[in-house]
């Protein structure tokens, strides 16, 4: 298997409602931000992760379509699908092509266009990715089972709503610094509870937005890296794991751990060779404020139960002994969710780059991501480091 | 030849629901509601309030504020309606003959979603600034529809503005105007459908707000002014939130827009929103004033005026009922059953 880089990430020019842009031109331009990034003059294989194409858009065969608009014909193009976890996927797939020598150039990326459907049918969609027949047939939504998982983490461990507050605080304090963020704006805890209560004990400031957005990434043989990058370090690979769990959240065996997460990082701290405290900086699945202390705890960054008064100690903040979420996380730079994945890759290697600006972790230099489909159901984790 | 306002006139219903109310019966939280739109109260049509019974009486309101007017000289009258009581059959004729404006006058009921009334008083004022006719009429009025359990029940509620337009016995003269459209379809109602559909948070950015700004700034350079040039503005006012935040991004300030925003207590009027708001604030005016009015219609698109009120609108304030005095006084609150029968959601075996 040879080893992995990325040579070239890109995004839009702003996450949000962007009403005057089609799914289609939503991923280009991230798309040939990326290849710009990179400098490459061409792709050999191109994967897209898009979790609801077809319930946010009625488009579905989503690769070829992308292939089509990015003018890519007849590159392989394949839609990669695994709910909010479809951006890591993608980013995993690419990398296993090009570790197998199939490929060399591999375009990874993700997309979502959410706001083109009213809030209760983007609810709907989202509900497709739980159990359709125990959870979603009863009427359960996401808000709805993520609350479930914060009362068993409150019941058991005694976590507070303002420790849940608190990681929303942290992510919109890191998105303010971030242009690309749709909700850039500071909030205090007091805003956070406040705010109008969706699923008791979540409010909506505790929950990720419905989001427009794009992500991609370039990557290639990590031995002909250097010489293709042509604008920054490229990245390395280290690890691409990915576990999976029951898909109904009453199934599991233990309610207040994700243990997909737990086994994917366990995979990719062996395949990389690396500890949790080796690792300078991590980008993480926030859908909802308690699934960031869940991660913390999955990740090893913070004992069983401990997660919530760590994230108000500051461990977690820019500055902190792990900083999560600088790029504001899903909460503040939003959560389109088949990009969500592929996001967090290009936060991850901009912060190992140097290029974060006034987020920037010093001397950042090992990153890690983690995304998440359902309540856990699919987990992806990816370790990078700078060249 | 100056233009503009002769008479204008308002009518309001009596009866009132409150948002906690109507948040009881679908298990909502009315302190959250209220705070989102801004809204505490609408005005719910009585049993035998439509838009024509509202648009007449306020028509004979603003007559009785032109009492110089002969009816007879009314050469046109357009009421612009989401909630025109017959799919076909004008509205418009029923009230002419009720004014005594039949049989010389050109009657058309508009639609074109909250900014119908608008256009009534843009079409009218445009025919007597061409010496077609001596006076117009345009006339704003609703009874606004909202699916039961929607976001916009909370809101939709009913009123109406009537507006003389001519060239004397100018109450406000109507300086400039301007009209802002494009196809954007955020919210619609096909035949046959009881409510109005419409696209959440789309009904915003790309919707209100680009074309409340579009025809705003548009009037704006037009006319070489500025914001603090003006005594008041009114805007559509969907919610309570909106009118003042699309102030705000325009420059002008809240002491500005609060006379004429009534949506707090009397809810979302449509056609007869952005007119009422006008009427409210032509109750207080002083000579000279200066008054920005922008209007908004879903699908979508603006109509701007500017108008500058005259030495004769301390002479006609208190001829007819203010719109203010029909809002706050002594209003009669309905159980959200009362509520429902009111607004003939309740089907009764035949008789």
């Amino acid at each position: 298997m040879r080893d992995v880089a990325i040579i070239g990430v890109g995004m839009n020019k702003k996450w949000g409602e962007l009403w005057e842009m089609s799914m289609r031109d939503i991923f280009v331009e991230a798309a040939l931000n990326a290849i710009d990034n990179a400098g490459v003059d061409h792709i050999d294989s191109m994967y897209v992760g898009c979790m609801s194409g077809g319930l946010f858009t009625g488009q579905e065969h989503v690769g070829a379509v992308m292939a089509d608009y990015l003018g890519q014909c007849p590159v392989p193009a394949t839609r990669v699908e695994s709910a909010c976890a479809s951006g890591g996927a993608a980013v995993r797939a690419g990398f296993m092509e090009v570790a197998s020598g199939m490929s060399d150039i591999v375009l990874v990326s993700g997309v979502e266009k959410m706001n083109d459907v009213s809030g209760d049918e983007a609810t709907y969609a989202l509900a497709t990715a739980s159990d359709q027949e125990w959870e979603a047939f009863s009427g359960v939504t996401f808000p709805g089972l993520y609350a479930m998982m914060a009362v068993a983490h409150m019941h058991k461990y005694g976590t507070t709503i303002e420790q849940l507050a608190a990681v929303a605080v942290k992510n919109h304090a890191n998105g303010a610094m971030n242009p690309r963020a749709q909700y850039p704006m500071k909030i205090t805890v007091d805003t956070v509870l406040n705010s109008v209560l969706v699923a008791d004990p979540l409010h909506i400031l505790d929950c990720s937005p419905i989001t427009d957005g794009a992500a991609a990434a370039i990557l290639c043989p990590a031995g002909r890296a250097k010489q293709l990058a042509k604008n920054g370090a490229p990245v390395k690979i280290l690890a691409s794991t990915q576990a999976s769990d029951t898909i109904a959240y009453h199934s599991r065996s233990d309610l207040t751990s994700i243990e997909s997460t737990v086994r994917a990082a366990a995979a990719a701290y062996k395949m990389a060779n690396k500890k949790p405290d080796q690792i300078d900086t991590f980008e993480v699945h926030d859908c909802f404020t308690i699934a960031e202390l869940m991660v913390m705890e999955a990740l090893g960054l913070s004992e069983k139960g401990k997660s919530g008064p760590a994230v108000q100690a500051g461990q977690t903040a820019i500055g902190g002994r792990t900083p999560i979420n600088t790029s504001g996380g899903l909460k503040s730079k939003g959560h389109p969710v088949g990009a969500t994945g592929v996001a967090q890759i290009v936060e991850v290697v901009e912060q190992l780059r140097g290029d974060s600006g006034p987020r920037q972790v010093k001397n950042a230099k090992v990153g890690l991501t983690q995304n998440m489909g359902g309540t856990g159901a699919s987990s992806v984790v990816h370790i990078l480091e700078v060249m | 030849m100056t233009v503009g306002i002769v008479g204008y006139g308002a009518c309001l219903p009596r009866h009132r629901i409150k948002v906690e109310e109507i948040a009881k019966v679908w298990g909502a939280d009315a302190p959250s509601c209220k705070k989102g739109l801004e809204l505490r109260e609408k005005s719910v049509p009585a049993l035998d309030q439509d838009v024509i019974t509202l648009a007449v009486e306020a028509a004979r309101n603003a007559l009785a504020r032109a009492p110089m007017v002969d009816p007879q000289d009314i050469g046109a009258i357009y009421i612009g309606s989401e909630s025109h009581p017959y799919a076909v059959k004008p509205s418009g004729t029923t009230l002419a003959e009720a004014i005594g404006a039949t049989p010389n006058c050109h009657v058309a009921d508009f639609e074109f979603a909250c900014k119908a009334g608008s256009e009534g008083m843009f079409v009218a004022h445009g025919l007597v600034k061409a010496g077609l006719i001596k006076y117009g009429m345009g006339i704003g009025a609703d009874t606004s529809q909202g699916a039961p359990g929607d976001a916009l029940e909370y809101s939709a509620s009913a009123g109406a503005a009537a507006f003389i337009f001519g060239a004397d016995n100018l109450i406000a003269t109507l300086d400039f105007t301007h009209s802002y459209m494009t196809d954007t379809p955020d919210f619609w109602r096909r035949e046959g459908m009881n409510y109005p559909q419409h696209g959440g948070r789309f009904t915003g950015e790309p919707a209100y707000f680009k074309h409340t700004i579009g025809a705003t700034e548009a009037i704006l350079k037009k006319s070489g002014m500025k914001p603090k040039d003006f005594a008041f503005a009114v805007f559509h006012q969907p919610n309570g939130k909106f009118p003042m935040r699309v102030g705000k991004m325009l420059g002008f300030a809240r002491e500005q827009i609060e006379v004429g925003w009534l949506v707090p207590t009397l809810g979302n009027t449509y056609s007869g929103a952005s007119p009422l708001g006008l009427s409210a604030v032509l109750d207080v005016a002083q000579p000279g004033d200066k008054i920005m009015m922008c209007s908004y219609g879903s699908g979508s698109g603006s109509d701007s005026f500017i108008y500058t009120v005259t030495e004769r609108i301390k002479d006609v304030q208190n001829l007819a009922p203010k719109t203010r005095w029909m809002l706050d006084n002594d209003p009669i609150y309905l159980e959200y059953g009362e509520y429902a029968k009111f607004r003939h959601k309740i089907l009764k075996a035949e008789e």
